[in-house]
């Protein structure tokens, strides 16, 4: 169980969840069906980002195609377009989104956009070679860079994340439901009664979870690299090393849940509500923080995957270290000394 | 009969609902799930920290700047004078995208040369990487389409005095028009809430179902109600019809903090909905229950029930588009209740069609929730004897 999942989840993301745009289905109604119209759709099918799946005889089924799912985009040139543009006119083709999705229908339409863009300007600078002025061709253009994850895949920036929802659901789930059910059994008030201490009985409990959470990470990370070829530009030393500090944060976590809570029921909608929800949602991971509305925002600070998951996408993909993400490390560091502090002390007022 | 199953679903209640943490946690978490869910799960992007980096510092490149400060998309948080700060504001993510104006800018806009903007984006989240560089190819086009404006004005002034005329323009434009539908301000609140509505109603009732029986196993008193005279089947109604009410009631909850909370439209049927959902119902309790028989603690059930949960709920298309998967995994999430009751319950927020166009759905939910829970309840049947 504690392998299956991380090696199910890593599958997952790796393989089958991206939020990459691409093949968006596209249908057509051309209504001018000219040389200049075949050449504007004819763009749209070189474009990877688009599929273009048919052609529609009328605007209604165009609507209804769009309606019923079965495209997302609907192009609709209008009739008199080659004439208009060959005359110097301004033509006005309409391009119809489901907005339904939209992520897809933003991204989607900024490519529809550059598509459009360019091909107007194209058409421009054609138009004014044939009557021999000088080029205006566009005065400015943007040159885009991007930086960190090239490609723009988005598996390279959510399988990092991963690490720190794996080794979340280890931590804090896993181990607060075996300790609550040793709560439920009594076992643990005969541990309280030997002569071991609270801090010792924690560190003893947490060091078997610790070892499972290790495989998993580095299990995570191999699979990432070698398989899903993430790109890994920073430390391993760094790597495991923040990993494990914020593993041990975790798992003192779900301590203080079983000690809190003491029941199995309890003690799992708890770790769900703290750990694994936050780490999912919270924490950057997928959903990115900024976009988040303010109050939002401020709440992030209080769960440490926050900072992991921002050490993680440092270490992966910018190829930073401690000496930029100091902080981040800090943070872990505190939080991990913190919730050691109250689970001893919540052991101890059981003793008593 | 009909007195024996009410007799236990009397039981069912009064032992779910006696203490209040439990009643906490029936109606609790969904609402927490719902609003944790419903602000944090946003894709959209706004104020893009951008750092301006004006090597040319003339009145055009100053009118850039201005053509980003008015996009709500950008927002300026740091001004760089050389390339020295750019590395650093980039690696530690202090900004998302930097925008550099290079020497000789104005220079190469005014003579008709090409001038280049440039634009680095951190591609850290590819996401927002590529909804940045198209605003900001917009807002560069958008401003060279200005400029362009203005220099063929400026050229063809003279050529109109002399005839003492406007001159025609030759020179087409060919515009897009954009129409979006269903969503019109492209808000993913909209796409994502009612999408939290399905992960609420199964997580809960899978897990609910599945925990209530293994419980009963796990402190013996399975084996007490196996000597009453009480049938399985009736045992089996006993224990779902209550989980199936809570279902439901959360439903009305969680759809009605929906509107209020985050006012997101219903434009179809509410009574369609509440239909969908017992369909829905069918399949989720059927899980629960077939859980239930190969668990034997609580414990277990939990794993099993989050085992389930979380791949249906990323294979359902709530937040990765299913249009996107490979082929074969395409091919899978057919086999996924939450992939249809997901698609069900978006078009009834966001396109408020009818029957009409959900009848394929509502047909695989049906088939789906008999099939799943006829083979737990024969499952349950063979361990019980």
């Amino acid at each position: 169980m504690a392998l299956a999942l991380p090696i199910l989840m890593i599958l997952l993301f790796g393989y089958a969840l991206t939020l990459d745009v691409d093949r968006i289905p596209t249908m057509v109604f051309d209504s001018d069906r000219t040389p200049e119209s075949r050449e504007m759709i004819s763009r749209f099918q070189g474009s990877c980002y688009f599929s273009v799946l048919g052609a529609v005889e009328d605007y209604q089924s165009i609507e209804q195609k769009v309606n019923r799912d079965e495209c997302m985009l609907g192009i609709v040139i209008p009739q008199n377009y080659a004439r208009d543009l060959l005359s110097g006119g301004a033509p006005q083709i309409q391009m119809l989104f489901d907005g339904s999705d939209s992520n897809t229908a933003s991204i989607g339409l900024g490519y529809a956009n550059a598509i459009a863009q360019s091909f107007a300007a194209e058409i421009q600078v054609r138009a004014q070679n044939r009557m021999g002025r000088s080029a205006l061709s566009a005065p400015v253009e943007p040159r885009l860079r991007v930086w960190y994850n090239s490609q723009l895949k988005s598996k390279n920036y959510i399988v990092p994340g991963l690490i720190a929802l794996i080794l979340m659901i280890i931590g804090a789930l896993l181990t607060s439901l075996t300790l609550a059910r040793e709560w439920e059994m009594g076992t643990m008030e005969q541990l309280l009664s030997t002569p071991l201490r609270p801090a010792e009985i924690a560190l003893g409990k947490m060091s078997a979870y610790f070892t499972l959470g290790l495989i998993d990470m580095l299990l995570t990370i191999i699979v990432g690299v070698v398989i899903f070829r993430v790109p890994q530009r920073g430390s391993y030393v760094f790597l495991v090393s923040s990993g494990c500090l914020f593993l041990v944060g975790a798992l003192f976590w779900g301590i203080l849940i079983s000690a809190l809570s003491r029941t199995q029921m309890l003690a799992y909608q708890l770790a769900m509500l703290t750990s694994f929800l936050p780490a999912f949602l919270l924490s950057g991971f997928v959903f990115a923080i900024e976009n988040m509305p303010i109050p939002v925002q401020v709440a992030t600070f209080l769960f440490p995957t926050r900072y992991f998951v921002k050490i993680l996408k440092g270490i992966f993909l910018r190829g930073v270290g401690v000496e930029v993400l100091y902080t981040e490390v800090g943070m872990l560091a505190i939080y991990a000394l913190l919730v050691f502090l109250v689970a001893v002390k919540k052991l101890r007022q059981k003793v008593a | 009969m009909w007195n024996r199953i009410r007799e236990i679903i009397r039981k069912e209640f009064y032992q779910t609902l006696r203490s209040p943490r439990m009643r906490t946690l029936l109606f609790g978490p969904p609402l927490l799930q719902l609003i944790l869910f419903g602000y944090a799960v946003n894709l959209d992007v706004e104020n893009a920290r951008t750092a301006w980096m004006d090597m040319d510092n003339t009145p055009e490149s100053r009118d850039l700047l201005a053509a980003f400060q008015g996009s709500r998309y950008f927002s300026i948080t740091a001004v760089q004078r050389n390339g020295i700060g750019v590395q650093e504001l980039m690696d530690s993510g202090k900004v998302q995208a930097v925008v550099r104006v290079l020497p000789g800018f104005s220079r190469d806009v005014k003579r008709g040369n090409t001038a280049s903007v440039q634009i680095l984006v951190d591609g850290t989240n590819s996401n927002t990487a590529s909804i940045i560089s198209s605003y900001a190819s917009q807002v560069v086009v958008g401003y060279a389409a200005k400029t362009v404006a203005r220099q063929q004005n400026s050229r063809l002034m003279p050529v109109s005095a002399m005839i003492g005329g406007a001159v025609p323009s030759v020179i087409p434009v060919l515009t897009a028009q954009y129409r979006v539908w269903f969503n019109p301000d492209l808000r993913s609140r909209v796409y994502f809430v009612p999408g939290v509505i399905v992960n609420i109603i199964a997580l809960v009732t899978i897990m609910l179902t599945a925990m209530s029986i293994v419980r009963e196993k796990e402190i013996g008193t399975m084996e007490q109600l196996m000597v009453t005279p009480i049938r399985p089947l009736e045992l089996i109604m006993g224990k779902l019809l209550p989980f199936a009410m809570v279902g439901i009631v959360d439903v009305a909850l969680v759809v009605a903090a929906a509107l209020l909370i985050f006012r997101i439209p219903i434009r179809g049927s509410i009574l369609i909905l509440f239909g969908c959902t017992v369909l829905f119902l069918l399949s989720t309790l059927g899980v629960g229950l077939f859980i239930s028989t190969i668990s034997q603690t609580q414990q277990q059930a939990m794993m099993a029930s989050f085992f389930f949960f979380m791949p249906a709920m990323l294979l359902s298309g709530f937040a990765f588009p299913i249009h996107n998967m490979p082929p074969p995994v395409q091919y899978l999430t057919y086999l996924n209740p939450l992939r249809y009751f997901m698609q069900i319950v978006r078009d009834l927020f966001l396109k408020g069609v009818g029957i009409g166009s959900l009848w394929q759905q509502m047909i695989a939910l049906t088939v789906f929730g008999v099939a799943i829970l006829g083979l737990s309840v024969l499952r349950f049947h063979k361990k019980l004897d």
